[in-house]
C-alpha cells in the first residue's frame, strides 16, 4: 500500500459528518493510527539498522584477528564456559519468546498476561546479566581481563589452568600467548557492548510494566510494545551470534 | 615598475627565481608524475573553463532582461550521456596512468641499494649498510636506484622527499617501502608528513645527493667501524640464535644461510617469500611463522630488541651465504663454563665471548 | 523591466502574520521542549553558528601562525591544539549538521505538505546530544585541549598524549547520536509522511540529497562510535586492538576510522548540493536539467561514498591491489558529482536568470566546487597521490569543497529561506558584497595552498622552510577577507530581524510547498493538507495559480 493511499484513507472526508477515530495517542502530525504505527515499526527498523552497522565494527575486527591469531582464539576460547554461555543462549532464546508473548498478550488485550510476561523477560534478562556477573567474575579472578594485569600463564603452561588442561591445550609460545589478550579485549568488548545494550533493554522493561500495568498498552495502542520486542529480538540475536563465534571457536565433541 | 616598492620587487624576483611551481624534479620518477599533475591540471583547467563559460555565457544571455519568460527544457540524455561518459573516460585514463606510476614508484629494481629509515619521534635515522648511520638527513649516489626499507619505532610518520616525488608511511610493526634514483646533484628537503605529535615539523632534514666519487669518499668518511651486518653478527651471536640456527644435523632451527629470498613452506601449509618483513615478523612472532619440519619452539623476542637491532640482524641475514662463521661461534661458546642460553628461553643473554662490551643494538624498546 | 525576481507586499500595509511558529507559545520552555521542527532547526541554527564561530576563530590562529616559518606566535603543542580543535568543532560541530539539522529540520516536512516530522521528539533529543557533545567539546578545549589532529590517528592518539582524548572521543560519539537520529528521522519522514500525490520523483531535490546523506549518516556513523569507543578502551585500559606490540594493527584502526570518515564528507556535501538545486531552479525559473540524473546521481554519490574509504591510505602499505580497487571506485564516485554541475549549469539555458544573493553563492559554489572536486581526482588517481598527499594540497582541496562548496550553499540556503523562516528580507545589496568579498577572500586563502602541496610543504606543521613563507602570506592575507565575508552577514541577518522588509509568502515566486504558506509558518505549516497535484518545479504550475490568485482579488 502506498503511503499517499495510506495518508488518504486515514484522512476523514469534509463534513461528510461521519464518525472518526481520533485516539488520545495519535499525535498531532499523523493523519491516521494506521500511519503512526507503520512509521514507528519503520523507524524502529532503522535503528535496529544502525545498531548493526555499530557491531559490525567489532565484527570486523574480530574476524581479521581470528584470522590472523587462530591458534590464540581456540585456546582463549577455552577458557570460556561452554556450560554458562550455553544456559546464557537459552535463557535468551526463551527470554524472547516471553516478550513474543508479551506483544500478542497487548495485542490481544490481555492486561494481566502482558504484565507477567514483561516481568518474566525482565527477570530472564536479569538471569543472563548475573551469569555474566559470574563470568566476568572469573575472567578477574584468573587475571584474563586484558591490560596491566593481564596474566599468560594459563596458555604458556596449561596444566596449571582447570580449563585448558580439560580441554587438552598445547603450551603456547609466547607470543602467541600474548595475543590471547587480544581475543578478550575483543570478547569484554562486544559482551560488554551486548550487556548494556540489555541493561537498557531492561531498564525500558521495568518502565514499560509500570505502564502496562495502568492499561496503557492494552486499549489498542502497542506500537511501543512491538517495537520494543524488535529490539529485544535484536539483542537475543546479536547474542546468539556472540555465542556461536566467542565460545564455540574449534569446540570438539 | 618602479612604482612598486624596491623591496617588494627584489623579494618576488628572489622568489621566482628561486623556484618555480613544482619542487625541482631530482629524480627519475619526477618528471613523469609531473607529466600526470600537468594532464591533470590542463583537464581541470579546461573543465574549469567550460563550466564557467556555461555559466557566464547563460547568465548574460539569459538574465531576465534579456530572456524574460523561462522555456522550460525536461532535460536531454544525449547530453547526460555526454557529460557522464567524457568525465568517466578522462578520469579513467588518469586513473590507468596514475596506477602505472604508482606500481613503478613502489616497485624497487633489483639492483637497487637498499638504505634503512628508523623514524622515531621526532626524527629520522638513516642506516647505511656498510655501518653509516645518519639522523635527519640521507646521504645518496646520483644514478643509481635506492631502496629505502622504513619502519616507525613509535607512531606514525610520513617519509617524503617531494623532489623526488616519493613519500611513504612508517608504521609501528611493519616494514615499507619505497625506491627512487636521484638524478640531480644537490640537497634536497626530506620531511615527515604524518603528523606525529609535538615536534612533527621539527622531523624534518636533508637529501643530499653526490657523485659517485663523493658518495664513496662520505661513505668511507662517515662509517661507524662496523656494518649494519657486522652488528647484525654480533647480535645473532649474543642472543643465541646460533644455539637453534647452525649447520648441524640435529639442529633444532632452519639453516639461514642464503635463506633471505627464497621460499619458505610453513607449518601451516603457506609458501612464504623470506624477505624483510618476513624474517622480521618471524624475530618477533616466530610461532606464526615456523617452517616446515621444525617444532614452534622459538621464543619471541618482542621488547628485547629495537628496530635498529631487528634492522642488524636482518642485514646480517640478508648477507649470509654460510654458516661457518656461525658454527664457530657454537665452538666458542660450548667451550664457555656457564655454556650458551638454553633454548627455548626468552630474556636477557648472558655475558658470551661473542659479545662485544659496545652494547648497541642492545636497547630494549 | 526589472531584474529581479522579487516580489514583496506592499511595505505600507504588509505585517508579519501575528499567529506563526514564533509566536505560538512564549517562554524559554516552550522553547528547550519543543516537538516543532521549526523551532528546533532555529535551535541548530544559534549552536551551529556559534560553533562556526568557535572554529572560525581557531583558523584565525592558525593563519596568524604561519605567516612566519617559525613557530613564533604559540609553542608547537598549542598549535597542535589549536588545529585539532579547529577540525573537530568544524567537521562534527559545524558541517556535518549544518544544511540538514538547520535547513533540512525547518524544510523537509514542509516540502513533502507534513506536519511535522515523523519523530519530533527524536528530533529534539538530537539537538540535546548536539548541544552535549559541542559542551563537552569546550570543556576540553579549557581543560588543556587535545592535540592529535581531527583524525586522532593511533597509536599516536592512545600511548603517545597525555591531553584530553577521551573527552573528546566522549563529545564525538555524542554529536555522531545526533547525527544518526537526525538521520533516521529524515529518512522514516521521507518514506511516511508524503502528502497524497507526492509521489518520489515530484519530491524537492533538496529532499532527495537530504535523503541520501542520511542514508551514509544511519548508516556510516555507528562505525566511528565502535571506533570511538575502542580508542577509549585501548587508552584505558590498554587492550591492544591497535597495538603491534600486542598483535594489534593500527591500520585496522584507519580502515575503521575512514569507513565512516569518508562518507562523512558526503554526508556533509549532499545536502548543500540540495540547497543549491533549489535555489538555481527559483533563480532561473526552471525546473532543474536533468531532476531524474540529479536526484538519482545523490543517491550513487551516497552508495559508492561507502566504498572508496581506503583512498585516505594509499601510502601506508596496503595491498597494491586494494589500491587499484579503491582508485577505481574514486574515479566513479567523481562522476555523480561532474553530473550535478553540467546538470546545474543546464538550468540556467533558456532560463530567466537574476542575480540575487542566494544565486551568487551557488555560482560561487560551482566553480569552487568543480576546482576541488577536480583536484580530489587528482589525489584519487594513486600516482599523484603519492606526491600530493599529507600536503597542503589536500588542506586546500577539502576546503575548496568544504568551504567553497559547503559553507557557500549553507550560505545560499540560509539566506533563500532566511525570508520564509523570519518573515523579513536581508537587505539585497549588502549580502551580494558580502557574498563577493567571501569568495574573493576564499580564493586568495586556499589556492596558494594547491601550489604550496605541490611544492611538498607538509599540512599540520607549526614551523616551515623559509621558501614557503610568501605564499603563507598570501594565503592570511585572504583569510582576513574571508573572515570580513562572513562577520558581514551575522551582522545584517540580526539587523533584518527588526528592520528587513516584510517578505510576505513567497517573496521569489518559487515552486516549493514550502513557498504556498505564510512566512513565518504557522506551527502546523498548512491549514489544509496540501495535495501535490504537479511536478516539482513547475513553474506554469505557479503562473496559474498566481492567475488564480488575480482573479480571486479582482472579483468582487
Amino acid at each position: 500500500m502506498s503511503d499517499s493511499q495510506a495518508i488518504a484513507q486515514g484522512t476523514h472526508p469534509e463534513g461528510s459528518g461521519a464518525h472518526v477515530e481520533h485516539p488520545p495517542y495519535l499525535r498531532h502530525h499523523f493523519n491516521s493510527v494506521e500511519q503512526q504505527a507503520d512509521t514507528a515499526g519503520f523507524a524502529m527498523w532503522l535503528f535496529l539498522l544502525t545498531e548493526v552497522m555499530f557491531f559490525g565494527g567489532l565484527f570486523t575486527a574480530y574476524l581479521i584477528y581470528r584470522n590472523w591469531y587462530y591458534a590464540s582464539f581456540v585456546a582463549a576460547s577455552h577458557q570460556l564456559s561452554i556450560v554458562l554461555g550455553t544456559c546464557n543462549t537459552v535463557v535468551l532464546i526463551f527470554s524472547s519468546f516471553t516478550m513474543a508473548m508479551g506483544v500478542w498478550c497487548a495485542e490481544t488485550r490481555r492486561k494481566k498476561g502482558l504484565v507477567v510476561s514483561l516481568l518474566l523477560t525482565i527477570a530472564l534478562g536479569l538471569v543472563f546479566l548475573g551469569i555474566k556477573t559470574v563470568e566476568y567474575r572469573e575472567k578477574y579472578e584468573k587475571h584474563h581481563i586484558p591490560g596491566d594485569h593481564y596474566s599468560l600463564q594459563s596458555f604458556i603452561n596449561p596444566a596449571s589452568d582447570k580449563e585448558a588442561s580439560e580441554a587438552g591445550d598445547k603450551p603456547l609460545a609466547l607470543d602467541a600467548a600474548q595475543h590471547t589478550e587480544l581475543y578478550f579485549s575483543l570478547y569484554f568488548a562486544m559482551t560488554g557492548m551486548h550487556a548494556l545494550h540489555m541493561i537498557i533493554g531492561i531498564g525500558i522493561l521495568v518502565f514499560m510494566v509500570i505502564r502496562a500495568q495502568a492499561g496503557a498498552y492494552t486499549s489498542g495502542h502497542v506500537t511501543f510494545v512491538e517495537n520494543f520486542g524488535l529490539y529485544w529480538h535484536f539483542v537475543d540475536i546479536v547474542w546468539i551470534y556472540l555465542f556461536a563465534l566467542l565460545y564455540l571457536i574449534s569446540r570438539h565433541a | 615598475m618602479k612604482s612598486i616598492s624596491p623591496v617588494l620587487w627584489q623579494y618576488l624576483v628572489k622568489w621566482l627565481t628561486n623556484f618555480a611551481l613544482f619542487p625541482a624534479e631530482a629524480s627519475k620518477i619526477a618528471p613523469q608524475m609531473d607529466a600526470l599533475l600537468f594532464f591533470m591540471v590542463l583537464v581541470s583547467l579546461i573543465g574549469l573553463t567550460i563550466v564557467v563559460l556555461l555559466i557566464i555565457s547563460f547568465s548574460i544571455l539569459y538574465s531576465k532582461k534579456r530572456h524574460p519568460v523561462a522555456i522550460q527544457v525536461e532535460g536531454s540524455t544525449i547530453l547526460e550521456a555526454t557529460w557522464t561518459i567524457i568525465p568517466l573516460g578522462l578520469f579513467l585514463v588518469m586513473f590507468v596512468w596514475g596506477a602505472i606510476i604508482y606500481f613503478r614508484v613502489y616497485t624497487p629494481p633489483a639492483n637497487a641499494m637498499n638504505i634503512y629509515i628508523v623514524g622515531k619521534q621526532w626524527m629520522w635515522k638513516a642506516e647505511h649498510p656498510g655501518g653509516q648511520h645518519e639522523i635527519n638527513s640521507l646521504h645518496v649516489p646520483i644514478n643509481r636506484p635506492v631502496q629505502l626499507t622504513i619502519i616507525s619505532q613509535d607512531v606514525f610518520h610520513s617519509f617524503s622527499i617531494p623532489a623526488f616525488r616519493v613519500k611513504r608511511e612508517a608504521i609501528p610493526g611493519r616494514y615499507t617501502t619505497e625506491w627512487f634514483e636521484a638524478t640531480q646533484l644537490g640537497t634536497f628537503h626530506l620531511f615527515c608528513t604524518q603528523y606525529c605529535g609535538t615536534q612533527h615539523s621539527g622531523m624534518i632534514g636533508d637529501v643530499v645527493v653526490l657523485s659517485e666519487a663523493d658518495y664513496a669518499k662520505w661513505l668511507t668518511e662517515s662509517t661507524s667501524g662496523m656494518s649494519l651486518a657486522q652488528n647484525g653478527e654480533r647480535l645473532f651471536a649474543s642472543l643465541s640464535c646460533a644455539a637453534c640456527h647452525n649447520s648441524k644435523p640435529d639442529a633444532r632451527g632452519p639453516s639461514l644461510a642464503n635463506v633471505y629470498g627464497s621460499k619458505q613452506r610453513l607449518t601451516n601449509g603457506q609458501l612464504v617469500t623470506a624477505d624483510d618483513a618476513f624474517l622480521r615478523e618471524a624475530i618477533l612472532n616466530p610461532s606464526q611463522h615456523v617452517t616446515q619440519g621444525y617444532a614452534p619452539i622459538m621464543p619471541t623476542y618482542q621488547g628485547q630488541i629495537s628496530e635498529e637491532g631487528i634492522i642488524a640482524l636482518v642485514e646480517y641475514v640478508k648477507k649470509l651465504d654460510s654458516n661457518y662463521r656461525v658454527d664457530q661461534t657454537l665452538t666458542t661458546t660450548d667451550l664457555l663454563p656457564e655454556g650458551g642460553n638454553p633454548p627455548g628461553k626468552s630474556g636477557a643473554p648472558k655475558k658470551t665471548a661473542a659479545q662485544a662490551p659496545d652494547t648497541q643494538g642492545m636497547v630494549k624498546q | 523591466m526589472s531584474d529581479t525576481i522579487v516580489e514583496l507586499p506592499d511595505q505600507a500595509t504588509a505585517r508579519i502574520p501575528k499567529v506563526n511558529y514564533i509566536t505560538k507559545e512564549n517562554g524559554l520552555l516552550s522553547w528547550l521542549l519543543t516537538g516543532d521542527h521549526k523551532r528546533i532547526a532555529i535551535l541548530y541554527l544559534i549552536s551551529i553558528t556559534f560553533f562556526f564561530f568557535v572554529g572560525g576563530a581557531l583558523a584565525g590562529l592558525i593563519r596568524l601562525e604561519l605567516l612566519t616559518p617559525q613557530s613564533d606566535l604559540m609553542a608547537s603543542d598549542t598549535y597542535n591544539k589549536v588545529f585539532t580543535m579547529h577540525g573537530v568543532v568544524m567537521v562534527f560541530l559545524f558541517l556535518v549538521p549544518s544544511v540538514p539539522a538547520t535547513l533540512g529540520n525547518f524544510f523537509i516536512p514542509m516540502m513533502i505538505g507534513a506536519k511535522d516530522l515523523a519523530l519530533p521528539r527524536i528530533n529534539l533529543l538530537s539537538w540535546y546530544l548536539y548541544v552535549v557533545g559541542g559542551i563537552l567539546v569546550l570543556i576540553t578545549m579549557v581543560t588543556g585541549g587535545v592535540d592529535t589532529g581531527w583524525t586522532f590517528t593511533t597509536p599516536l592518539s592512545i600511548h603517545y598524549v597525555n591531553t584530553n582524548v577521551l573527552t573528546t572521543g566522549l563529545a564525538i560519539f555524542v554529536a555522531g547520536f545526533s547525527s544518526i537520529f537526525t538521520g533516521l528521522n529524515f529518512i522514516v519522514t521521507t518514506h511516511k509522511m508524503r502528502a497524497p500525490g507526492m509521489t518520489w520523483f515530484r519530491l524537492p531535490l533538496f529532499v532527495w540529497a537530504n535523503y541520501a546523506a542520511s542514508i551514509l549518516m544511519v548508516l556510516g556513523t555507528p562505525v566511528l562510535a565502535i571506533t570511538i569507543v575502542l580508542v577509549a578502551l585501548e587508552r584505558t585500559i590498554g587492550i591492544g586492538v591497535f597495538d603491534p606490540t600486542k598483535g594489534g594493527d593500527p591500520l585496522l584502526f584507519q580502515h575503521l576510522f575512514w569507513f565512516y570518515s569518508h562518507p562523512a564528507v558526503y554526508i556533509m556535501i549532499l545536502p548543500g548540493m540540495g540547497v543549491i538545486s533549489e535555489v538555481i531552479s527559483t533563480f532561473s525559473r526552471k525546473r532543474v536539467f536533468g531532476y531524474t540524473a540529479v536526484a538519482f546521481s545523490s543517491v550513487a554519490i551516497a552508495v559508492f561514498g561507502f566504498f572508496v574509504w581506503a583512498h585516505h591510505m594509499f601510502i601506508m602499505g596496503v595491498s597494491n591491489y586494494a589500491v587499484l580497487v579503491f582508485s577505481l571506485l574514486t574515479m566513479l564516485v567523481a562522476v555523480p558529482s561532474a553530473i550535478k554541475i553540467f546538470n546545474w549549469a543546464f538550468t540556467l539555458y533558456k532560463g530567466s536568470i537574476t542575480f540575487e544573493t542566494p544565486m551568487l553563492y551557488a555560482f560561487g559554489f560551482m566553480g569552487l566546487f568543480t576546482i576541488g572536486g577536480l583536484t580530489g581526482v587528482f589525489l584519487g588517481a594513486t600516482g599523484t597521490d603519492i606526491h600530493l598527499t599529507e600536503t597542503y594540497f589536500i588542506v586546500a582541496h577539502f576546503h575548496f569543497v568544504m568551504v567553497g562548496g559547503m559553507l557557500m550553499a549553507f550560505l545560499a540556503g540560509i539566506h533563500f529561506w532566511w525570508p520564509k523562516m523570519t518573515g523579513r528580507m536581508y537587505p539585497e545589496k549588502v549580502s551580494q558584497l558580502a557574498a563577493v568579498v567571501t569568495f574573493i577572500g576564499f580564493n586568495f586563502t586556499f589556492f596558494p595552498q594547491f601550489i604550496l602541496g605541490i611544492l611538498g610543504m607538509p599540512r599540520r606543521y607549526a614551523a616551515y622552510p623559509a621558501e614557503f613563507q610568501i605564499l603563507n602570506v598570501f594565503s592570511t592575507a585572504g583569510a582576513t577577507i574571508l573572515g570580513v565575508g562572513y562577520m558581514l552577514p551575522i551582522l545584517y541577518l540580526i539587523w533584518s530581524l527588526k528592520y528587513g522588509a516584510i517578505a510576505g509568502d513567497n517573496p521569489w515566486q518559487a515552486t516549493g510547498l514550502e513557498w504556498q504558506c505564510q512566512s513565518p509558518p504557522l506551527t502546523e505549516n498548512f491549514t489544509v493538507q496540501p495535495i501535490m497535484d504537479h511536478e516539482a518545479y513547475d513553474y506554469e504550475w505557479l503562473e496559474g495559480q498566481k492567475q488564480k490568485e488575480e482573479e480571486v482579488a479582482s472579483v468582487g
